[in-house]
């Protein structure tokens, strides 16, 4: 490098940041390649819409669809109300001090818990104290708590950025705290805490520790939030780890990444057309 | 006739009193001028009319602020309808990130006007006394902050206006304007003042001294001089509202 005059240093420099960078979006791509490869020739109508068969050596994935579904939807209802109530709570009903702070602290160690501990926890307390068994709403009440930092978190930014100045606008203007916080405050907030539940969504999607735990991994259809169920995730690795058959494995991950693909893409495009029309 | 009097209010914020023992009485649908240089608090007065500082955890007010002769400092005063009554236009232009006519028939929505009618009609005519409506009235449906500086600030102007308020508070409104801007905000106000009470905070002593029926110099937390224009500006009683018309400091 000492021996390059500066122009070469700077060519130098520039080659090695693009071998980084690329690499990053090689390893995207080889995987996303190697997964799909290996997964779409197994994807066919009656893979998505038949229930699996003989231990899921056959048949479709279907149930496990359902399964995932309703775990996103419990987490979600019971994950957003709490999370996005504590941000407005930090955010706009008290003023930084020992209180926020501990708040903060509890919420950061709250997202430090490894998953399989979260996955005890909820099989300790719904599945074993309430009685509620291996049963999706057990799942999903514990697949919430892991969501529970991240939503707080991204609503609590997102919250911030919204410029003091609308909520002066809005408070000159006659109108309450309250209505200033759900008319004003949260709309422009929208962009930022919807991205923090797509990412959920998709964290919620990829999740096996809380679930096996909690969810069970019957892979009967689930016909009600009290029975067990095993999700798309679950299904891909029993499938793998007991060698039970690897390209319906192979199969069901192509379309989990799938899903995680058009999801991050809408949520982007719903976005981009939400900023356009405000702003 | 007072529309607001002032008797004898104290603020204090911090250490050192933002405002000490002032007594201003602002006549009704005139313009009250009040000017000073930056740290006088002739924001804080401003944002005491509507109880902005309501906001400011450790502020500290004594004194009486009456609004017809209803002191709007007590407790049961409710400050939604206050504000509803006394209205605000800032220094920085800050349309809500909505359409104009969304920005113009918020205020009046909260406050009950539900009627289409009745908000079209509002949107109309606080859009022509803030001067605006012709250049937007082909577009209200798009978003506000695509208009320019300039009409930014009459919207908000119009936005105060469309609540139908009875004072209106500016904060040097034209602070960021260019001249044009800044003459026809200044044309707005002059029209406005037949039906509004209207004060007028600027750092901008010529502005004070052109639209202005009765001024106030504030200076470190003191009211230092009140009376017509004519007065601050040609014959001062005091030294120091002399020194500060004519450019010594500020």
């Amino acid at each position: 490098m000492i021996l390059l005059n500066a122009p070469g240093r700077q060519t130098l420099m520039k080659i090695l940041l693009w071998i980084l960078t690329g690499s990053t979006i090689g390893i995207l791509i080889f995987i996303i390649v190697f997964i799909f490869y290996h997964g779409l020739p197994q994807l066919t109508w009656t893979f998505l819409s038949a229930n699996p068969a003989d231990m899921g050596r056959s048949g479709g994935i279907f149930a496990t669809i359902v399964s995932t579904l309703y775990l996103i939807i419990i987490a979600l209802a019971f994950a957003t109300p709490l999370g996005l109530g504590t941000a407005i709570y930090l955010t706009e009903y008290t003023h930084e001090g020992l209180m926020t702070r501990l708040i903060r602290f509890g919420t950061e160690c709250l997202a430090g818990i490894p998953s399989i501990i979260l996955g005890l926890f909820g099989f300790a307390i719904f599945v074993m104290a309430f009685g509620w068994g291996w049963s999706l709403l057990s799942g999903g009440l514990a697949l919430s708590v892991m969501l529970l930092p991240t939503i707080i978190r991204t609503s609590e930014e997102s919250i911030l950025a919204v410029p003091q100045e609308y909520r002066e606008v809005a408070y000159s203007l006659g109108v309450g705290k309250w209505r200033t916080i759900t008319l004003v405050v949260l709309p422009s907030a929208l962009p930022g805490i919807a991205t923090g539940l797509v990412l959920s969504i998709a964290r919620s999607i990829g999740e096996t520790a809380v679930i096996i735990f909690t969810a069970g991994s019957s892979l009967r259809f689930p016909n009600s939030i009290f029975e067990s169920g095993r999700t798309m995730a679950v299904h891909f690795y029993i499938l793998a780890r007991e060698g039970i058959s690897m390209p319906m494995a192979y199969g069901t991950a192509a379309i989990l990444v799938l899903l995680i693909l058009v999801i991050n893409m809408s949520a982007y495009l719903i976005m981009r057309r939400f900023i356009k029309k405000y702003t | 006739m007072d529309k607001i009097r002032i008797i004898n209010l104290t603020v204090l914020y911090g250490e050192q009193p933002s405002l000490q023992s002032i007594n201003l009485s602002i006549p009704e649908k005139r313009i009250t001028g009040i000017m000073g240089p930056s740290n006088s608090g002739k924001s804080t007065l401003l944002r005491i009319l509507n109880r902005l500082t309501d906001l400011i955890p450790t502020i500290l007010i004594r004194g009486r602020v009456l609004l017809d002769e209803e002191d709007i400092l007590l407790p049961k005063c409710d400050v939604n309808s206050l504000r509803a009554r006394v209205g605000m236009v800032f220094a920085k232009p800050i349309p809500l990130p909505r359409t104009i006519y969304e920005n113009l028939t918020f205020g009046p929505r909260i406050h009950g006007v539900k009627d289409k009618y009745l908000l079209d009609q509002r949107v109309e005519e606080s859009l022509r006394a803030a001067i605006l409506w012709d250049e937007v009235k082909d577009r209200l449906f798009e978003s506000a902050l695509k208009l320019s500086g300039g009409q930014q600030q009459r919207l908000c102007l119009a936005r105060t206006l469309a609540m139908q308020s009875e004072v209106i508070l500016l904060d040097e409104p034209t602070s960021g304007l260019d001249p044009i801007s800044t003459a026809k905000v200044e044309e707005a106000l002059r029209n406005l003042k037949k039906d509004y009470t209207i004060i007028l905070v600027s750092n901008n002593t010529k502005q004070i001294a052109r639209i202005s029926d009765k001024v106030a110099f504030f200076l470190l937390g003191e009211l230092i001089e009140v009376g017509p224009p004519e007065q601050l500006f040609t014959n001062p009683t005091e030294k120091r509202t002399e020194d500060y018309v004519s450019g010594r400091f500020g």
